[in-house]
């Protein structure tokens, strides 16, 4: 047997022994997820299961032991994702910390910074949120307003953010500051700051879909120290280099939400061919909505390898690095598709908003919220500019 | 093992690309289209493929070839795509040798030399109707003597003309539409009763309509088992489709970069037009189809390669998405060109042509689709 193969049946030999019950019941909605922080509300086994395996290090099974993590190598860590899928384990910990500060401090931090943030991170101990967007800087982010003034030992935020997800629910925050006018790209700063200091204040929106994910933040004279202790600085990087640390993460934040397009997990086809009936030979007895199942089990299947590839070419170095684009193209487009099919599929049964059986409206408050997709972290279209600028070197209009 | 090519296979891609630029690029194309020769391919560019030591990818080390798999058949074929190079790879070093490689030694001690010294070219003698329907063959082998006698028509028999070979799919029991009851025959071309008819195709491959009349063959030119040919089909099946998938992806990609080469060179309105969004999006979109396309295509060849039991839904995956995706990118590229796109002079034409020919080749996208329906139960 080889290492791997090792690794694999002790790792499923653990989930096994360690994964409570209810952790390993479907994901109903976005009250599953387990999003840790100072003021958590956990769902049965939700805690007992982050713990275990955060002390395993694997809520961030891929990152260096010292900071937190499981210190796997690419291939364990794919092991422990499919060990995972397959026993149906869900996901211990959901984190805008371990998707996006955590690899931008990897990258960017002092090694203070690492090991000040990173363990607090991997633990669920701080929920953290973005501040990016804002009023006026949407697609055009770097044109932010919002201004950090240097102030001997601290800064002074004012300003407003908008489509801040969870801010209300947020220990903290990292955020994107104006800490020089005359500059546009040059002028913008990372900053990492308490939610709870005096001055910051937010307000829920009210998406189509009823649920209120993502908030106003307002920044209202906020101190901010310059410094955490030792070698820890607010600022990641260098002041007026933010944008450096916020290009990498888009990278990150697009790669990770173009993986919600093959999250499927069976055939779409199959499972509606069993809700609306077959016909004497077995199939969907609705010829043209099982083509496009047809055609929708295909895509899902080929995003999957792409995801995958793109994955393994990512963590070689060998893909380009404006791929991650590619797949946030692809993976929300496709995601939106998915959710209008699946709202075709499911007839007037889904258009239920509030009733039992239809969970509250669940699937067509998904689909309105697959909508999103394609525009936070980057429309599609800002996306299609950059492939064709840095990909197809397609010179500019 | 992970979804991109290692060190040997990105070094067989490169040589193979070296080679069909060097000797099987798209003048070369257009030197054997105009010669209007029966075959439709150089016999010369054969040997070659030969002494690359393309034509034994599949053939095992034992036998005299390089005993790698359908990734490496793939990069070869990418490669041919890209280039336009007409040659009779697919047919057979690819799916011929795969249906070879599911009979008995015999057999592949008899076609393997001259598959290896680019001798011999096979042909598939699969589809009777317009489209691939494989599972309503109806073409009958009796039983006569020692051996069997083939009655039937076959047609779309790529490089049938120039085949010394075919491998022919007929029943020996059962009725069409049966799992059972098929078996596979490699009869020589020469065998009397056997009528080719040549047919220049949309693309300037040349394929036959063969007719069998009373065509007698020995007990030992059955591949496999007798009424068991479906696994020496399937086998045979999932090769061509994952190779003319890999083909086409070529297709695909090769048509992509010309487009992008001349939007940046093409100027109007005093602007170059790669400048506007409105192709830039499309481009791009189209970049995203291909990328996705060339990932399915990779793990269906893995797939196969690794022996998964998953490997024929992803062959069919992948057949149906690359078609699309090249579908795409042959009509953007001939659109994206204007007028120049319609004339014979300039090279996307011929891409969007070769599509066409492969999207037919072992099921296009719709097929493939309705597969995937029915493998997954509906």
């Amino acid at each position: 047997m080889s290492d791997l193969d090792t690794f694999r049946a002790e790792t499923a030999a653990w989930l096994e022994a360690n994964c409570p019950v209810e952790m390993r019941e479907p994901v109903v909605d976005e009250s599953d997820a387990c999003w840790g922080g100072r003021n958590p509300v956990y769902k049965p086994g939700q805690k007992e299961w982050m713990d275990i395996m955060a002390a395993k290090g694997w809520t961030v099974p891929d990152w260096p032991k010292e900071y937190g993590g499981g210190g796997l190598s690419r291939a364990e860590a794919k092991i422990l994702g499919q060990e995972m899928a397959r026993l149906k384990c869900r996901s211990p910990l959901s984190s805008f910390g371990i998707w996006m500060l955590g690899p931008a401090l990897l990258h960017f931090g002092t090694e203070e910074q690492k090991k000040h943030f990173l363990p607090q991170i991997a633990r669920g101990e701080i929920r953290w949120c973005q501040g990016y967007s804002e009023p006026g800087s949407g697609s055009d982010l770097a044109s932010l307003q919002t201004s950090a003034v240097d102030e001997d030992d601290h800064f002074v935020i004012s300003g407003q953010k908008i489509w801040t997800s969870y801010a209300d629910k947020a220990d903290w925050i990292f955020c994107l500051t104006r800490t020089d006018k005359s500059e546009k790209h040059k002028g913008i700063s990372f900053m990492l700051f308490d939610m709870a200091s005096d001055g910051v204040s937010t307000k829920p929106i009210k998406l189509i879909s009823g649920a209120s994910p993502f908030c106003e933040t307002f920044f209202d004279d906020v101190k901010v120290p310059k410094s955490y202790g030792e070698g820890i600085s607010s600022v990641v990087f260098e002041v007026n280099r933010g944008w450096d640390v916020a290009k990498y993460l888009l990278g990150h934040e697009r790669s990770m939400i173009s993986g919600q397009g093959g999250s499927s997990g069976g055939s779409l086809g199959a499972k509606f061919a069993d809700q609306i009936g077959r016909d004497s030979m077995g199939r969907l007895d609705d010829p043209m909505l099982r083509a496009d199942l047809a055609e929708m089990d295909i895509e899902l299947l080929a995003f999957r390898a792409m995801a995958e590839r793109f994955g393994d070419t990512f963590k070689a170095g060998l893909c380009h690095p404006a791929q991650p684009n590619m797949m946030k193209y692809a993976g929300t487009e496709l995601n939106k598709s998915r959710y209008e099919l699946i709202m075709a599929a499911g007839g007037s049964e889904v258009l239920e908003w509030e009733s039992d059986a239809s969970n509250g409206g669940l699937t067509a408050r998904d689909w309105l919220r697959t909508k999103a997709n394609s525009i936070e972290g980057g429309t599609s279209e800002v996306m299609l500019n950059v492939i064709s600028k840095q990909i197809l070197q397609l010179p500019g209009a | 093992m992970p979804l991109y090519l290692n060190d040997d296979q990105q070094m067989l891609q490169d040589s193979a690309s070296d080679f069909m630029k060097g000797e099987g690029d798209v003048a070369h194309f257009r030197e054997f289209r105009d010669k209007n020769c029966k075959d439709g391919f150089s016999h010369d560019l054969w040997k070659k493929f030969a002494e690359m030591g393309f034509t034994g990818i599949l053939v095992s080390e034992e036998e005299g070839g390089l005993g790698l798999g359908h990734v490496e058949a793939g990069t070869v074929l990418e490669q041919i795509g890209r280039n336009l190079t007409p040659s009779p790879f697919l047919t057979t070093a690819v799916a011929g040798v795969e249906a070879l490689n599911a009979g008995g030694k015999a057999l592949r001690e008899k076609y393997f030399p001259g598959i290896l010294s680019g001798d011999s070219v096979l042909a598939l003698a699969i589809d009777e109707g317009a489209k691939h329907r494989p599972d309503q063959i109806q073409m009958a082998a009796t039983r006569e003597g020692n051996g069997f006698k083939l009655n039937g028509k076959k047609q779309f028999v790529v490089q049938g003309g120039s085949a010394d070979t075919l491998i022919v799919a007929a029943r020996t029991s059962g009725a069409a539409g049966d799992d059972k009851g098929l078996t596979l025959f490699a009869v020589d071309t020469e065998t009397n009763g056997l009528a080719r008819e040549n047919v220049r195709l949309v693309d300037s491959a040349v394929a036959a309509h063969v007719e069998f009349e009373n065509v007698i063959v020995d007990a030992d030119a059955v591949i496999g088992e007798v009424d068991d040919g479906d696994i020496v089909l399937r086998r045979m099946l999932n090769a061509g489709r994952a190779g003319s998938a890999a083909e086409i992806m070529g297709v695909g990609a090769g048509a992509m970069d010309i487009t992008v080469d001349y939007l940046k060179g093409r100027k109007q309105f005093d602007k170059i037009i790669a400048t506007f969004q409105a192709l830039q999006h499309r481009m791009s979109h189209l970049y995203s189809e291909m990328e996705i396309a060339r990932a399915t295509v990779l793990k269906a060849q893995q797939m196969l390669d690794d022996g998964s039991s998953k490997a024929e839904l992803m062959v069919s995956v992948a057949k149906a998405k690359a078609g699309r995706a090249t579908a795409l990118s042959v009509k953007e590229g001939v659109q994206m060109h204007g007028g120049v796109g319609m004339t014979d002079e300039y090279d996307i034409g011929l891409y969007m042509k070769r599509d066409r020919g492969l999207q037919e080749f072992m099921g296009d996208a719709n097929y493939h689709t309705n597969l995937v329906a029915e493998m997954h139960g509906y």
